[in-house]
C-alpha cells in the first residue's frame, strides 16, 4: 500500500533542471479515460504513492518521448477544480504551482459538454493544454461526430482524437506534445467569461486584488475563484490582503454569495458554443446501450437480484478455484519448504530453527499461500469497475446504506472487504464526505474478509460436519447484521444521523480493457506481498519470540501465560487459555489462529487437529469462538491503514474499543444461547 | 413560461425539464454544477420509482442523486415531454 508521509513537505517532484526531463501532467474528470491513457503511456514504468500529506494516490510515471524520458504526472480525477476536496486543491495547486510543460487534458468525445468543464476551469489558469479527445469509437456509437479542427479553432488549444482503450492516436499525441515543448506550437486557449451581470462585479474584485495576489497565482483567477466562494483562495486572500482591502472585498462577496452559479453558467455557455460548431448528430433517437442494460442492472429489483448474482459468482469462483490453489500451495510449497529448512537447518541452534520454520516460512508464508484468492478477487472487482459495473452497485445498494446514515457509494469499498479489509479502508477514498468516509473505515473491518473466510471454512467442517455449510452462512449473516447494526448505532452516537449527499456520474458501459484490469491487479497485489514483507514479517517474528521466549517450548512461553492470564476474560465466552491465544495471535493475520491451535495441540496443522479439536471443546465454544473471529478487532495490516486513512490513534482506539465490545458481548451471548440450546 | 417549478423528485421517468434553482447549499450546489447541473440546463428523467435515488439525464451526463438531493432541485417541465 502507498506509504504515509503526514508531515512530509511538499517535495518538488522533478530535478526537470539537471536531468532535462520534460514535466507532463494528465488532467481529466473520471470516466474519461485518463488512467488507461497513463497505463498505455508509461506501462509498468509507473509510481504509485501519496500527495505529501494527502490520503489520495498520487501516480507518476516515466516514458520515452522521442528518444529522450519524459515524466508524466497523473492529478487526481476531478469534475472541477473548485476547492471542494482535496483532489481538486492538489490538481490545480499543481498546475500552478509545478508550472508543468504540457497539460494534457483527457475529454471523452461521447459527453463532451460535461467533460469541457474541466477544460474550461485548466483554461483559466493559463496552463498549456492539449486536448486528448478519447473515447471517439463510443461517439459514433451513440451517433455523435466530433470535427477536431473546429474544436481546435474555437478553444485556441491543439485537439487530438483518440482512442486509448485500442492505442489509437497516441503516436499523434505525443507529436502535438514535442510540438509544444520545441516551441513550435503555442497553445492560446481562450478561457470562458463570466455571465455578463456579474462581469463589473468581477472586474471590480479583481482591481481590489489585484496588487496583493501571492506569486504562482493568476490574480484573474484568483477574483474568479473568490467570486465563486473557493474556502482554499477565500483563506489566502484574506492572508494576502490588508484588513480594509479585505473587508471591502468580502462585502462584495457577500452581496453576491450565489455568484458561483453565474461563474458556472458563463463555462457552460462557452462549452456550449463550443459543442453547438464542433458536433454534430448523423444519428438521433437510438437507444444506448447502457440505457438498455440500465433498465436491468439499476432496476431497484432486478438490479439487486444482478447485484447478489455476481456477488455470489465473485465468491463462487473466489472458493471453487482460488481455495484449491490456496491450499495446494499450503501444502505443496510451504509445507515441502518447511521440512528442506529444517533438514538444511538440523546443525543450527534450536532457535534459529524455530524462527526460520515456525516464524518465518509457517507465518509469512501461510500469508502469502492466500495470494491466489486474492489475486482472482481483485481481477473480478477490477473488471467489474473497469466495464462501468460498479457505479450501478452503488446505486441499487443505496437505500440499504441509507439506514446506516450512509449512500450508495460506500458500498464499493466494503464490497471490497469481502477480499480483503486493507483495500477496503484504502477503498473508502472514493466517499466524498469525512464523517461518511470515517463511519465507513470504522465499519469495514465488519466484512468478513477471506482470510477470517479460512479459519471458518477450516474450523466450521471440524465442529459441524455436514451441517458447516449453514454455519458458514449464519456467521456471514451474522457478520452483515453486526455490520447494519453498528453502522446505525454509531451515526446516531458520533455523527447525529447526518447524512451526506448522494451525487454520483453513472458512466457509459464499455468493453474491458485489459490492461488498465491487470494493471490494478498488479498493483493491488504487490503491494499486498510489500506488507507481507513488512509488517506481517515483523509481526510473525514477535509472535513466534512470545510463544518460544523463555525456556523454547510453547506451553510454557510468554505467551501462553499472557493467554493464562487473560483467561478468566475468555470464560465467558467459553474459551480456555488456548482459545484465547489463539485469538491474540490472529491479530498478525487471522488465519494465525488455525497454525496456533495447530502448535498448542501439538499437531502439524494438516493431520488430526479436527479430531482433536472436537474432543477439546463443545460445540457452544466452538460456535463461540467462531462468531469472536469474525467479530474480534481486525488484523493488524488493517489497524495500520485505519491510522494511516484517518491519521490520528484516536480513531484507531475507537475502532478497536468497538470491536473488543462488541466481539466479547456477541461470543458471550452466541456461547450461552447455544449451550442452552444444544443441551 | 410559467411559475410553477417543480421539485426533481416528483418527475417521473421519461419527462423532461429545465433547471431553475438549486436550494442545496453551496457545497452540494457547486458539484451540482461540475456536472451539468445549473440554472438553465434542460434534463431529462431517466429512472424515479418513487422512492431510493432517481437516475437523470443532464449535458449528455447520467447522474445518479439521492432523492433528498433530487428534491432540492427546482425545475419546469418542458411542453415537449413525452411522459
Amino acid at each position: 500500500m502507498a506509504e504515509c508521509h503526514p508531515a512530509a513537505p511538499a517535495a518538488p517532484t522533478r530535478t526537470r533542471v539537471e536531468a532535462g526531463a520534460p514535466l507532463l501532467a494528465l488532467a481529466g474528470q473520471p470516466n474519461m479515460g485518463k488512467s488507461t491513457l497513463f497505463n498505455l503511456l508509461t506501462g509498468l514504468n509507473q509510481h504509485v504513492g501519496n500527495w505529501p500529506g494527502k490520503t489520495v494516490e498520487r501516480r507518476e510515471g516515466r516514458f520515452d518521448l522521442h528518444g529522450r524520458e519524459a515524466i508524466l504526472v497523473d492529478l487526481p480525477g476531478t469534475y472541477s477544480l473548485t476547492a471542494n476536496s482535496p483532489e481538486e486543491v492538489i490538481a490545480r495547486e499543481f498546475i500552478v504551482r509545478e508550472r508543468p510543460d504540457v497539460v494534457i487534458a483527457v475529454v471523452s468525445a461521447a459527453q463532451l459538454e460535461r467533460s469541457l468543464y474541466l477544460v474550461a476551469e485548466l483554461a483559466a489558469l493559463d496552463a498549456p493544454l492539449v486536448l486528448a479527445l478519447n473515447m471517439v469509437d463510443v461517439a459514433e456509437q451513440e451517433g455523435l461526430r466530433v470535427e477536431p479542427h473546429v474544436l481546435e479553432a474555437a478553444l485556441g488549444v491543439p485537439v487530438v482524437p483518440m482512442v486509448a482503450s485500442k492505442a489509437l492516436g497516441v503516436r499523434d499525441l505525443l507529436e502535438v506534445v514535442e510540438d509544444i515543448l520545441s516551441g513550435k506550437r503555442l497553445p492560446a486557449p481562450r478561457p470562458p467569461e463570466i455571465r455578463p451581470d456579474h462581469a463589473a462585479v468581477l472586474a471590480e474584485i479583481q482591481a481590489r486584488i489585484a496588487a496583493h495576489v501571492p506569486a504562482p497565482y493568476p490574480p484573474a483567477w484568483t477574483a474568479l475563484k473568490l467570486l465563486e466562494g473557493d474556502a482554499e483562495v477565500t483563506r489566502t486572500m484574506q492572508a494576502a490582503l490588508p484588513p480594509e482591502t479585505w473587508q471591502a472585498v468580502h462585502a462584495i462577496l457577500r452581496a453576491h454569495d450565489d455568484a458561483f452559479l453565474a461563474v458556472a453558467s458563463g463555462r457552460y455557455e462557452w462549452i456550449g458554443r463550443m459543442v453547438r460548431a464542433a458536433v454534430t448528430r448523423p444519428r438521433v433517437g437510438q437507444i444506448g446501450l447502457t440505457e438498455r442494460l440500465d433498465r436491468w442492472a439499476a432496476h431497484p429489483f432486478w438490479g439487486m437480484a444482478l447485484l447478489a448474482g455476481i456477488l455470489g459468482l465473485v465468491f463462487g469462483l473466489t472458493f471453487t478455484v482460488g481455495a484449491p490453489l490456496q491450499a495446494w500451495l499450503e501444502s505443496a510449497v510451504i509445507a515441502p519448504l518447511a521440512g528442506l529448512t529444517a533438514e538444511a537447518l538440523v546443525e543450527a541452534p534450536a532457535w534459529l530453527r524455530g524462527l526460520a520454520v515456525d516464524g518465518l516460512i509457517g507465518g509469512v508464508g501461510s500469508v502469502l499461500t492466500f495470494l491466489p484468492i486474492l489475486v482472482i478477487f481483485f481481477a473480478a472487482f477490477a473488471l467489474l469497475e473497469d466495464v462501468g459495473y460498479m457505479a450501478r452497485a452503488a446505486y441499487v445498494m443505496d437505500n440499504l446504506m441509507h439506514l446506516m446514515g450512509l449512500h450508495g457509494k460506500s458500498f464499493l469499498p466494503l464490497f471490497l472487504g469481502f477480499g480483503c479489509n486493507v483495500p477496503a479502508v484504502m477503498g473508502t477514498r472514493v466517499i466524498d464526505s469525512w464523517p461518511a468516509r470515517l463511519l465507513t473505515i470504522l465499519i469495514a473491518p465488519l466484512v468478513p474478509c477471506t482470510a477470517r473466510m479460512a479459519v471458518v471454512a477450516f474450523l466450521a467442517p471440524a465442529f459441524f460436519g455436514a451441517k458447516a455449510l449453514w454455519v458458514t452462512w449464519g456467521l456471514v449473516l451474522f457478520s452483515l447484521l453486526a455490520l447494519v447494526l453498528s453502522g446505525t448505532l454509531l451515526n446516531r452516537l458520533l455523527f447525529k444521523g447526518q447524512r451526506s449527499a448522494f451525487i454520483m456520474e453513472m458512466p457509459l458501459y464499455h468493453l474491458p480493457n485489459p490492461r488498465t484490469i491487470g494493471l490494478l491487479v498488479w498493483q493491488r497485489t504487490t503491494a499486498f506481498i510489500r506488507k507481507a514483507g513488512t509488517a506481517i514479517l515483523g509481526m510473525a517474528v514477535l509472535v513466534w519470540a512470545l510463544s518460544y521466549l523463555p525456556g523454547g517450548d510453547l506451553n510454557t512461553s510468554y505467551l501462553a501465560r499472557l493467554g493464562q492470564f487473560l483467561e478468566p476474560l475468555g470464560r465467558p465466552m467459553g474459551f480456555d487459555w488456548r482459545l484465547t491465544v489463539a485469538l491474540l495471535t490472529s491479530f498478525p493475520a487471522k488465519e494465525n489462529a488455525i497454525a496456533t491451535l495447530g502448535v498448542l495441540f501439538g499437531v502439524s496443522p494438516e493431520a488430526g487437529l479436527s479430531e482433536l479439536l472436537t474432543a477439546a471443546y463443545s460445540p457452544a465454544a466452538a460456535l463461540s469462538f467462531l462468531t469472536v473471529t469474525m467479530l474480534f478487532i481486525p488484523c493488524m495490516a488493517t489497524v495500520a491503514v485505519t491510522k494511516q486513512e484517518t491519521g490520528s490513534w484516536r480513531w484507531v482506539a475507537v475502532s478497536l474499543a468497538l470491536f473488543l465490545a462488541l466481539s466479547f458481548l456477541a461470543g458471550t451471548a452466541v456461547y450461552h444461547l447455544a449451550a442452552w440450546a444444544l443441551r | 413560461m410559467t411559475d410553477t417549478l417543480l421539485s426533481l423528485a416528483d418527475l417521473q421517468a421519461g419527462q423532461r425539464a429545465t433547471v431553475r434553482e438549486l436550494r442545496a447549499g453551496r457545497a452540494v450546489e457547486s458539484r451540482l454544477a461540475s456536472l451539468g447541473m445549473t440554472p438553465g440546463a434542460a434534463l431529462e428523467v431517466v429512472q424515479n420509482y418513487g422512492r431510493g435515488p432517481l437516475i437523470v439525464t443532464v449535458r449528455g451526463t447520467r447522474i445518479a442523486l439521492g432523492r433528498g438531493e433530487a428534491a432540492k432541485i427546482l425545475v419546469e417541465r418542458s411542453n415537449g415531454s413525452h411522459g
